[in-house]
């Protein structure tokens, strides 16, 4: 019995696995070794999504994004409305007014043109309810196989007013973790329309332009130090690289979260936990504890916010770490996960 | 959601735990077989909530953490081939063969894909006749039904390029085994309820009998288990060793008689290494020799192999439950799901993992 004995781990890091792009550690772990290291510098440095620059008196802000979403169309969106979305939101939780887009395209040779056609208007039309102005673009061409269809990058260019300074390095404890709806319903719309999922699935992607529930914030309550959009790796991603950030724990009340009926079946059944699920249309503020109730009652205004709620707040104890209290009163760690609970998703 | 919610009430929660306070009057170690229990017990902190007397040691019924190195290092070598799509339940392909895993396998060109289930993998067979599509039949009784199912079904269809790699593994052996040793501290057993539902309990009403120890068939949420260890602990206040059924929703006496039928047409008994422990008697299932057309260690003419773990880390006594997680000296230091010394670390639902995962600020506090 005692002759018992485990594997040695894999630490071989010469390839790049999926997991990589996952927004998990193993993402985290990429950043640290091959990609800062060649760009550091004091704007970068500060991780958030978004660069906010100086020039000449006007605060800049500037993000970039690219869209490898699989299927194309999905419901509640599609990779073209999408790929508005996501770079209008990384503007926004920076607190800026998004204004102008650039957006390229990587074609995969065999692609439909009337798929593109398709992609193209969506996009557009986002582009045009999000009041934003695609300024410039490119488009390449890959042999077939050497892509997957269609594969979107957009840059987005915003001002941010004097004022407003939101980064994820200023939780304090005390402030309280602010959610704006349900979660998870992007992730499991596309884990279901991918794989072919045989349930009945009614829930839709939550894709949408949050800059103007942002802008509503923003008016309402001085006291908001961050935001963010739990994409990728879910709320519990988000939480974490702000607890670390900002060298904070957060604990959440499991009884707060939102969950649809939907998506708590899906992730049931699949054995997913929609704390990890990506979301493309929620966000999270840390908020001073003296602004929460004039924050909620902003955010409930907007129809983006309507089922805002307090899902914690962040302490002292346990510097990087998000804990929760359980239905039943006991407490957890939520974690970052190493790699994917989904492969690819936005 | 119903038979989700009820099962997590907090005041039916509570009630539960008082009346085990009220129950105890002495110490007992309890151990539930399922990783999926494991990991209901970690993420909703019963350990929290129950007598300190009761002590909840957690066995060796992580699927993914018990498939030997072997059949990890047979997988990959068959996933490398060009000729092969090789499709697995998704937690496989992080597990650490004794040089690289699926997920790298993957990422050199080969054609591995995760399947929610196995007759998924039929699907891709039908529609690519001109690639050899094998399945990574591993876990417990309970997968068990739906792999027999495609092996089944593709010699109906006269499917020729479709395989299997089995590795299936089964529980009343195991629990024997650790009935069986020395060390052993366990007193009674949570019994696992997905195996239950497909093989019923009979088999464990034998295993009480001859070593007079208690059983609950229980279930995999939060209220399941409490109750589950409410009955276990009255049994054993009570001197009784029975075997009793927590989850009727979902288990009876005699099991799936229908899913039973086709493992017995499918499958038959034999000796099965079990990653960690070692060799148990008749502990897994493997295909009959009637279905060696559809057996992948046969298709593609794999040799046995006895490939050596290194010692390095305390899951033999983890899996047994006579050492927790947290008595590990690497646990959270040099052992972690991104640096795993062992398997109970790699899957998410070996109790190394739970532990990480849902309980890691007891050892950082």
């Amino acid at each position: 019995m005692n002759s018992f004995t485990c594997p040695l781990p894999i630490r071989t890091k010469d390839r790049i696995l999926l997991g990589h792009g996952s927004g998990g550690t193993l993402s985290a772990e990429l950043m640290r070794e091959i990609i800062l290291p060649a760009f550091s510098n004091p704007i970068l440095d500060c991780l958030d999504d978004q660069a906010v620059v100086n020039i000449n008196g006007v605060r800049l802000a500037v993000t970039t994004d690219s869209f490898v979403v699989k299927p194309l169309f999905f419901r509640g969106g599609d990779i073209g409305s999408l790929s508005v979305h996501g770079t209008v939101n990384d503007l926004a939780m920076g607190g800026a007014k998004p204004l102008f887009l650039t957006v390229a395209f990587i074609l995969e040779e065999g692609l439909s043109t009337e798929t593109l056609r398709r992609v193209v208007d969506s996009l557009a039309r986002a582009a045009q309810e999000a009041g934003v102005r695609v300024v410039t673009g490119d488009t390449k061409v890959v042999e077939k196989g050497s892509g997957d269809g269609l594969f979107i990058n957009t840059t987005g260019i915003g001002v941010v007013a004097d004022g407003v300074r939101l980064s994820a390095n200023q939780a304090k404890p005390g402030d309280k973790v602010i959610l704006s709806g349900s979660i998870g319903e992007h992730g499991i719309t596309i884990l279901a329309e991918r794989e072919g999922i045989e349930f009945e699935s009614p829930v839709g992607s939550d894709s949408a332009a949050l800059h103007t529930l942002v802008a509503d914030m923003l008016a309402a309550v001085q006291g908001i130090r961050c935001l963010r959009d739990p994409t990728r790796g879910g709320v519990s991603s988000t939480l974490n690289e702000i607890a670390q950030q900002s060298q904070v724990s957060v604990l959440l009340d499991e009884r707060a979260i939102q969950v649809r009926p939907e998506v708590q079946g899906a992730c049931e059944l699949l054995g997913l936990d929609p704390l990890y699920v990506a979301n493309e249309g929620k966000l999270i503020a840390i908020v001073d504890p003296a602004d929460e109730a004039a924050l909620l009652a902003a955010m409930r205004r907007h129809p983006l916010g309507a089922r805002a709620a307090t899902i914690g707040a962040v302490t002292a104890g346990h510097p990087g770490m998000v804990s929760m209290r359980t239905v039943l009163g006991t407490s957890r760690v939520v974690d970052m996960l190493a790699g994917d609970q989904l492969p690819r998703i936005c | 959601m119903k038979y989700i919610d009820e099962y997590r009430d907090p005041t039916v929660a509570e009630a539960l735990v008082q009346k085990l306070a009220q129950q105890v009057t002495r110490p007992w170690v309890l151990m539930e077989i399922c990783g999926g229990q494991t990991h209901t017990l970690m993420r909703y902190g019963i350990d929290e909530l129950i007598p300190k007397q009761v002590e909840v040691v957690h066995g060796p019924g992580c699927p993914v953490c018990v498939t030997p190195l072997e059949i990890v290092d047979k997988a990959i070598e068959i996933a490398s081939r060009p000729d092969v799509i090789f499709v697995s339940y998704g937690d496989m392909l992080r597990v650490p063969g004794s040089s690289s895993d699926l997920f790298r396998v993957k990422a050199q060109g080969g054609d591995v894909r995760i399947a929610y289930t196995p007759m998924e993998a039929l699907k891709i067979a039908r529609a690519n006749p001109e690639r050899k599509v094998v399945f990574f039949a591993i876990g417990f009784e309970t997968t068990a039904p739906a792999n027999a199912m495609t092996v089944w079904q593709a010699r109906r269809e006269g499917l020729k390029n479709f395989s299997l790699l089995v590795s299936h593994v089964l529980v009343p052996p195991a629990i024997r085994m650790l009935l069986d040793s020395p060390v052993n501290r366990v007193q009674g057993f949570i019994a696992p309820g997905h195996v239950c539902a497909v093989m019923g309990y009979r088999d464990y009403e034998t295993l009480a009998a001859q070593y007079h120890v208690p059983f609950v068939v229980g279930g995999f949420e939060p209220v399941d288990l409490l109750e589950a260890i409410s009955m276990l602990v009255a049994q054993l206040e009570e001197g009784r060793a029975e075997v009793e059924n927590q989850y009727g929703r979902a288990v009876s006496r005699d099991g799936n008689q229908p899913a039973q039928h086709i493992l017995e047409q499918v499958f038959e008994t034999a000796d099965r290494k079990w990653r960690g422990i070692g060799s148990i008697a008749l502990s897994g299932w493997r295909l009959r020799p009637e279905f060696d057309d559809w057996n992948a260690e046969k298709v593609f003419g794999l040799s046995e192999t006895d490939v050596p773990e290194p010692p390095e880390c305390i899951s033999a006594q983890v899996l047994q439950g006579l050492k927790k997680p947290v008595d590990c000296p690497a646990f959270c230091t040099r052992c972690s799901p991104e640096t795993p010394l062992g398997a109970p670390m790699v899957s998410a639902e070996g109790a190394c993992s739970a532990y990480y995962r849902y309980r890691r600020h007891l050892v950082t506090a």
